[in-house]
């Protein structure tokens, strides 16, 4: 089975994937079972084309911080973080609070 | 009856506030879930109450809000004037942005702040670098190198905003400044040791001698994260790329530190303004010396780490090259330029000498005989 979701890269994120913002994508996991976890792993080996970037994006396994991630535009942190249970239809959005002001 | 297809909410993935809508977001200040509307109205009040708290603005003033299309200075524009309106401040704003001439980063984001200005309905005043200084960034990185371009950057920028403040007559800059800016500039200062930026750089408010223009920071205890978030729900148009030359090193390094401290103890950032806010230094030593020509005995000011300050002070409070109000003879941006214009020359100058020096030397050598 697979889940079709919807992974975004903001704030100037984007740098790390060929500089495509929206990903509409269709990922090779069971609906229920896969985490945020797992879809973290996946976007470091198919979404980021250079392998140099994936320290942009990763930091002790887990997403850098200052990279602000939202799940249907909820604060993940109110989702349960790398723990929360992937469904059909999520939107993902990656956004770097990093960049100048 | 159809069935309601909505997934059941929990009560724990309620709004803190309303206890009606489902929460967004959690703050980082003090962990509370709030909805979207609530987080809008907590976000705003508190911006506003820092501004009437520490009185930044009267009414009439003329307010220039320093935009440089990023997130920071794009939401400031715009909670600016949704405060002015709703709070009555009567405040006059005005966009003023720097133009540094970086070919690929500013040329974009400063189209960003041409749509601000329609967005926003407010006039926009855009001050270039080349035409202040006849230098743009581009030329300046192509002549002194990469690594110091943080540095031209800053003092031309603090100059340029000033000079296009009182092109509009205007006496007051705002800039994006936020939370986690104060705290790692705090942190910076404490790593460097440098004691008198450590004792400014938690002020909201800056007037000094130096310049005609006060500056100020609303978003002083604003949260980064909320910024982004802000912009991110309303949808506020903002550019966002880094700038295409080397950032300060140091400031990064500190910046990742502090990114760090934040995701295991979010209120660190408040904390550290804080402390920074409550520090005070001990005064100066005084120490009473012989001078050396005269045997005049006079008080001399020590440093701790016991350096001392020369009394070199000059009377007038103007730079000598261009006039503009200065603590030192010549001001730092003259300095950094001057710096420039001898490199510029000492290019050709340089091979000149070389082959003036060998013509020079085999003609000696000609002349010589045993």
């Amino acid at each position: 089975m697979a889940i079709k979701i919807k992974i975004e890269f903001l704030g100037g994120l984007d740098i790390i994937s060929n500089s495509i913002r929206e990903h509409k994508v269709t990922v090779p996991f069971e609906e229920g079972e896969a985490t945020m976890k797992d879809l973290i792993n996946w976007i470091t080996k198919n979404i980021i084309s250079d392998p140099k970037d994936i320290p942009v994006f990763i930091e002790n396994e887990t997403v850098r911080p200052g990279i602000l991630v939202l799940i249907n535009d909820t604060d993940w942190e109110l989702e349960g973080m790398e723990d929360y249970v992937i469904e059909q239809g999520d939107v993902f959005t990656f956004t770097s609070t990093l960049h100048g002001g | 009856m159809p069935e309601i297809i909505q997934k059941k909410l929990k009560v724990s993935a309620l709004c803190e506030l309303c206890h009606a809508r489902k929460a967004v977001m959690k703050r980082p200040k003090n962990l509370m879930k709030l909805c979207k509307e609530c987080f809008y109205n907590v976000f705003e009040t508190e911006i506003h109450n820092t501004i009437v708290s520490n009185n930044l603005f009267s009414p009439g003033d003329k307010i220039a809000i320093g935009a440089s299309g990023g997130k920071d200075s794009t939401v400031l524009a715009s909670v600016l004037k949704t405060l002015n309106e709703r709070y009555n401040y009567g405040l006059h704003l005005v966009l003023l942005s720097i133009d540094e001439g970086i070919v690929g980063y500013r040329d974009d984001s400063l189209a960003t702040v041409k749509r601000n200005q329609k967005q926003y309905n407010m006039p926009l005043e855009i001050v270039s670098y080349k035409d202040l200084y006849n230098w743009s960034m581009d030329e300046i990185v192509s002549c002194a190198g990469i690594r110091s371009s943080c540095t031209y950057c800053g003092v031309l920028r603090r100059q340029a905003l000033d000079r296009g403040a009182e092109k509009l007559g205007i006496n007051h800059v705002v800039t994006g400044h936020n939370a986690d800016d104060v705290a790692e500039t705090v942190l910076m200062n404490i790593l460097r040791g440098d004691i008198n930026r450590l004792e400014s750089s938690t002020r909201i408010l800056t007037d000094s001698d130096n310049s005609p223009v006060k500056r100020s920071k609303p978003f002083k205890y604003t949260y980064q994260k909320e910024i982004v978030l802000y912009a991110h729900y309303k949808k506020l148009d903002y550019f966002s790329t880094e700038c295409t030359y080397a950032p300060e090193a140091f400031r990064g390094t500190a910046r990742e530190l502090l990114k760090g401290l934040e995701s295991i103890r979010p209120s660190c950032i408040m904390d550290i303004i804080y402390s920074g806010e409550h520090l005070s230094l001990a005064p100066k030593k005084k120490k009473q010396t012989v001078a050396y020509k005269n045997k005049k005995r006079i008080e001399q000011e020590i440093n701790q780490d016991g350096s001392v300050k020369l009394d070199t002070k000059p009377k007038t409070n103007k730079c000598e090259k261009c006039g503009y109000l200065s603590s030192n003879k010549i001001c730092k941006a003259c300095v950094l330029l001057q710096g420039l214009e001898l490199n510029r020359a000492k290019v050709s100058l340089d091979s000149n000498s070389a082959i003036d020096g060998a013509a020079k030397l085999s003609k000696t050598l000609e002349g010589l005989s045993f």
